[in-house]
């Protein structure tokens, strides 16, 4: 079994470094706080890597199958009677390799910030909230109940804001970190009412009873579960579908993904950590958790899984060759990356080969998270040494980032998918998994691998090729000393190396072993296809020259809309500003002004004004009462006569 | 445990403050609400023992005097798992008031005289079993309210108090109808406790119910009685808004699930449906109202509105799980709104404003008092770890329990709800807060004094406490819950 000391270890000392640099980072580490932070990370990261080492080889498996254990749980909270969001460690491999992600990348981005950050006034509360956000993650990944999933989830979705604002006196900055929190927040919305629904279906919170009684054929819960239904649509469809719809949110896929590229306002290597390799691959994990209910119970929707992931692929890989800031490109980038995970988990089946994209898509997000993150640390110090984002402002930088030059080019060999770099495995994967379940996906993300080869290049000879940047700056720092490059070199080696994992021995969709092996003539065509972009790229980008806007000129429209993220930026702006605060904020507000509370006021004027009006009968004078009198007299003497005789 | 002291340290502590002068006023009001928290935690903790012990009367540390032998009017006080918690957040939400009003200049005696006398009220109706002295202490608590806004108000202050309570009033006068209504049915009682026993027959339920029901929700700010919340809130002083959304408002919540719906279960049932759907459209037009405001207090007392709503959802759910999430809903809200007035207060004292678009920047100049609001902020958008987030998801649940079209499509559009939250919280919070400082003159702004400090830590300690261990809370809540809903199941 699993230590829980050690599992609680790694998640509790993050969190232990946020509560002492939150609370006290001021008054005792002004200076030192990031590196009590990084200790702290750098024991949580050797933890995960020994826990991983103790699961994949020691005690993880029985007879070649990797099992799910619970070393801790708890009740956190008592709905009734059988249902509870439960807190509690899940061991299986996939929460273990995302241990070892999580805390490796962010390991590496402590290392970095202690450089890239230095001089910053509020450094405690940079590192107090890399704690929140890594321990946030670390929770999610280790949970072993949907509800606690949700919780956490939040959790990492406020850090991803507080760190997005952390220049907080940048009204971009401002704007961005809003975005991204209310972006996600709505398709939280879907994920919650999900939960909700899988709740009521399997009566039950915990993941591995949950997806127990969904895929078992002719179980209670399935047979109950089957007789609701709502517009045609099968209440567990539904509830997978709006569970996706939060994991699409969360990894900015098509059309939830206008925050990723707003998101890079914040620190650099913030973005490495949170927006590339660790917190934006929450979608996919959440699919990956959730994958036998997908896979058995609701087949049709692990469908749309597969073309949301080929769309936002494609897309994003085309918004990726136009722009030009360069965190920008690597968010779009990023995008694509995941649509090619999220499409693997579409086109993958439950057990032995036919689960080939599950792997597939785990293993790309391993090697994601290795190179992704390595190409933004990469531009951290092209943009440390630069002070701009915009590649229009970089150019010949090799020589004088000479470390940065080589690291980031290994990554991009890497995302490119050029053998035998890391990218190239897991993405052969892919293709293959794709190629064999749909071949219609197969094509998009054929044609997605050369754009990627080709705006990476694009990328990567406007920063270190064509006509010398030159520094006016007075001081130079070069790459930033030893603390910035240690985490370039170690990913770096991750990027070039991390594809010989045999990775389908460890992550397959039912926890046995697969045996995948690369197949050359399935592996030309794309790998030609990278080739063919680099090669446009080095055509048009590695010396200076009117090539690309030549370019541009002949694909005139494509070019412009692409440039303009396909105006969806514009359709949302509408729909928020317009409808919702014009349209329905502006009316709920003057409705309630003017409606109900006119009605309140109108009550209180109409009693004012009757009292005005009877008030006058109290006049004091004896005429007028002798008068009340009289009429009194006779109307009770009419009726007294006439109508009760 | 003795619950008359529940009633007679707040009237000592109010008669103490008449009797002292100066600066020792706010002392004394002090003490008592330190001392008041020590009892409310007594009692907990005896509560808790007695469970633990096994007892498992409905009603515990019960005490009975009879006042008037005619008409049976009689002091009975005894508290369940709700009432506790109730005692609790007065205690909590009447401490801090006390703190954050620290620096009042003008008649000091008397303002904290009259807060205390609030206090009382709410202590005095939340240990009450009989209904004429839980009237009583209702009432007792509009008066001081009128007086507090009336006096130390700002902006149209005289309008506010008017408005606020004869607007209380009109929904005492639908309570006193409802009272004897069931006074009359109900073999000449007001003690809530024999009243249960009594059968009413179903047609005079309905009769009955809407009086208690509605006269209740006005001061619960129920959609569409709810226009004197923001009209009250803009106007009163801080520690006045504090009480009024952090106590005041949970009265009515506390009424309508303790007399109207716990006393008439079938008249429950029969406007449940009404209830679920005034509930959700407060919820979602109380947010989207909330999210045009451009002064803290309409936006908070708004917010306020739909918040509300969660709890009023969960009565009307009428299950366990949705009732025990209203009463969550009641406590969280209530410690949540408390700072969050409090908080407004202490920016309204140093920038002289309350317009969202007056501030920006103000983390640079207030970072402990930015980041509290930050804290209430996210707990208001129901951020997991803080209290809000609990009580909502409780009430999720509960009320998707119910299986069919119309309970669905409530809870979907009280959990949209979320997104418009999180829309005009973080609109708020980062227009004042984040950016660069708007105004020359906040850079010698100082941050927040020890009584401010101490005030917003209790509070948030209390919002982080419930929503880091919510156990605790949910299960001292939850038996009391189901002894209603078993009611209502007919169990």
């Amino acid at each position: 079994m699993p230590n829980v000391t050690i599992i609680a270890l790694i998640v509790l000392l993050p969190l232990a470094a946020f509560l002492l640099l939150g609370l006290f980072g001021k008054s005792l580490f002004n200076k030192g706080g990031g590196i009590v932070a990084t200790m702290m990370m750098l024991v949580s990261a050797v933890l995960a890597l020994y826990t991983a080492y103790q699961y994949f080889f020691v005690y993880g498996s029985t007879g070649g199958v990797y099992h799910q254990c619970i070393p801790w749980q708890i009740t956190w909270l008592q709905f009734y009677n059988g249902l509870s969001i439960n807190i509690g460690f899940l061991v299986d491999p996939i929460s273990v390799i995302m241990l070892v992600v999580v805390t490796f990348i962010s390991l590496m981005v402590h290392i970095y910030s202690l450089g890239y950050m230095k001089g910053e006034g509020r450094l405690p509360v940079y590192f107090a909230f890399l704690g929140l956000f890594t321990f946030s993650m670390l929770g999610l990944v280790l949970a072993s109940n949907i509800f606690q999933t949700y919780i956490f989830w939040e959790l990492v979705g406020v850090s991803s804001f507080l760190l997005i604002g952390f220049y907080y006196n940048r009204p971009s900055a401002v704007a961005a970190c809003k975005k991204a929190f209310i972006v996600t927040r709505f398709a939280d919305l879907g994920f919650l009412i999900g939960i909700l629904i899988f709740s009521f279906c399997a009566n039950t919170l915990d993941f591995s009873t949950l997806i127990q009684r969904l895929t078992a054929t002719g179980s209670n819960e399935v047979k109950t579960a089957a007789t609701y239904s709502f517009m045609g649509i099968s209440a567990l469809s539904w509830g997978a579908v709006l569970v996706f719809i939060g994991g699409a949110g969360k990894s900015a896929m098509f059309p939830l993904h206008i925050w990723l590229p707003d998101a890079m306002e914040g620190p650099t290597p913030v973005s490495a950590l949170i927006h590339a390799a660790t917190m934006v691959v929450a979608g996919v994990y959440l699919v990956a958790r959730l994958f036998p209910v997908f896979a058995i119970a609701t087949p049709g929707v692990l469908q749309i899984v597969g073309w949301v992931g080929a769309v936002s692929a494609i897309i994003a890989a085309v918004i990726a060759c136009t722009q030009t800031d360069i965190k920008r490109v690597l968010a779009y980038s990023t995008m694509s990356q995941i649509g090619f995970m999220m499409f693997a988990l579409g086109v993958s089946n439950y057990g032995g080969e036919q689960g080939l994209g599950y792997t597939a898509a785990m293993f790309h997000l391993f090697t994601h998270a290795m190179f992704k993150a390595l190409l933004f640390l990469g531009a951290g110090s092209v943009i440390h040494y630069v002070h701009n984002n915009d590649m229009a402002a970089m150019g010949g930088l090799r020589k004088q980032l000479p470390i940065t030059h080589i690291t980031f080019l290994i990554a991009c060999l890497a995302i490119a998918g050029i053998p035998p770099f890391a990218g190239f495995f897991s993405k052969e994967e892919i293709l293959l998994a794709a190629y064999q379940h749909n071949t219609a996906i197969y094509y998009i993300a054929l044609v997605t691998s050369g754009l990627t080869a080709f705006y990476m290049f694009r990328l990567y000879f406007s920063i270190f090729w064509g006509k010398p940047y030159e520094n006016h700056s007075a001081h130079r720092h070069g790459e930033g000393g030893f603390v910035m490059v240690l985490p370039l070199v170690l990913l770096a080696v991750g990027a070039a190396a991390a594809g010989f994992i045999p990775f389908g021995h460890f992550v397959t969709s039912d926890g046995s072993r697969l045996e995948s092996s690369v197949h050359v003539q399935f592996s030309l065509l794309p790998v030609g296809l990278a080739l063919a972009g680099i090669f446009i790229a080095t055509w048009m980008y590695k010396t200076d020259s009117d090539r690309p806007a030549r370019v541009a000129a002949s694909i005139g429209g494509l070019y412009k809309a692409a440039y303009h993220k396909f105006y969806i930026d514009e359709v949302y702006v509408f729909i928020t500003k317009k409808i919702l605060f014009n349209g329905i904020g502006k009316l709920a507000a003057w409705f309630d002004r003017s409606i109900v509370d006119g009605l309140v006021n109108l009550t209180g004027t109409c009693t004012v004004a009757i009292s005005r009006g009877i008030k006058k009968m109290q006049s004091g004078k004896v005429q007028g009462y002798a008068l009340y009198f009289l009429a009194g007299v006779i109307v009770l003497a009419t009726l007294f006569i006439y109508v009760w005789k | 445990m003795n619950l008359l002291s529940l009633i007679l340290l707040p009237l000592l502590t109010a008669v103490t403050v008449l009797l002292c002068r100066g600066g020792q006023v706010k002392w004394v009001a002090f003490a008592g609400a330190v001392l008041q928290l020590a009892l409310a935690v007594a009692l907990m903790v005896a509560y808790s023992h007695q469970r633990a012990a096994g007892n498992i009367a409905q009603m515990l540390f019960q005490q009975q005097y009879l006042l008037f032998r005619g008409v049976n009017i009689g002091l009975h006080v005894g508290v369940d798992g709700i009432s506790v918690a109730m005692v609790l957040l007065t205690s909590l939400v009447s401490l801090a008031g006390v703190l954050v009003s620290w620096k009042i200049e003008k008649m000091t005696k008397e303002f904290y005289f009259l807060l205390t006398l609030l206090a009382l009220g709410a202590y005095g109706f939340f240990i009450s079993l009989n209904l004429f002295v839980l009237f009583f202490f209702l009432e007792i608590s509009v008066i001081p309210k009128y007086l507090l806004i009336g006096i130390w108000g700002t902006g149209r202050k005289e309008y506010s108090a008017n408005k606020l309570a004869l607007m209380l009033m009109g929904g005492s006068a639908l309570i006193l109808v409802g009272m004897l209504g069931l006074y009359f049915t109900a073999g000449h009682s007001f003690d809530i406790l024999s009243i249960a026993n009594m059968p009413i027959p179903a047609n005079t339920q309905h009769l009955i119910f809407p009086f208690l029901f509605v006269g209740f929700g006005v001061f619960t700010a129920m959609f569409p009685l709810h226009t004197w919340v923001p009209d009250g809130h803009s106007s009163a002083p801080t520690a006045g808004s504090m009480f009024l959304a952090g106590i005041s408002m949970k009265l009515g919540g506390y009424g309508c699930l303790r007399v109207a719906v716990y006393l008439l279960p079938e008249g429950a049932k029969q406007y449940a449906n009404i209830i679920i759907v005034l509930s959700a459209i407060a919820i979602l037009y109380g947010a989207f109202a909330t999210m045009m405001q451009k002064d803290l207090k309409y936006m908070n007392a708004y917010s306020s509105v739909s918040h509300v709503g969660f709890s009023l959802l969960g009565i009307g759910m009428l299950t366990q799980t949705a009732v025990t999430g209203a009463l969550l809903q009641m406590v969280s809200h209530g410690l949540m709104t408390a700072l969050f007035f409090a908080v407004i207060g202490m920016l309204y004292d140093r920038t002289h404003t309350r317009m969202v678009g007056e501030m920006g920047g103000l983390l640079k100049v207030l970072p402990f008092i930015s980041t509290v609001l930050f804290i209430v902020g996210f707990c208001s958008l129901g951020l997991p770890g803080l209290s809000g987030f609990v009580a909502e998801m409780t009430v999720f649940v509960g009320a998707w329990q119910t299986d069919d079209i119309f309970h669905r499509a409530a809870t979907i559009a009280a959990a949209a709800s979320i997104v418009v939250t999180a829309v005009y919280i973080l609109r708020a919070v980062a227009q004042t807060t984040m950016g660069p400082v708007k105004n020359e003159q906040f850079l010698h702004l100082k941050d927040a004094a020890w009584y401010e400090r101490l005030a917003a830590m209790l509070l948030v300690a209390a919002i982080v406490g419930i929503g880091m261990a919510p156990g605790w809370l949910a299960d001292l809540l939850r038996p009391a819950a189901e002894i209603i809903t078993n009611r209502i199941a007919g169990k």
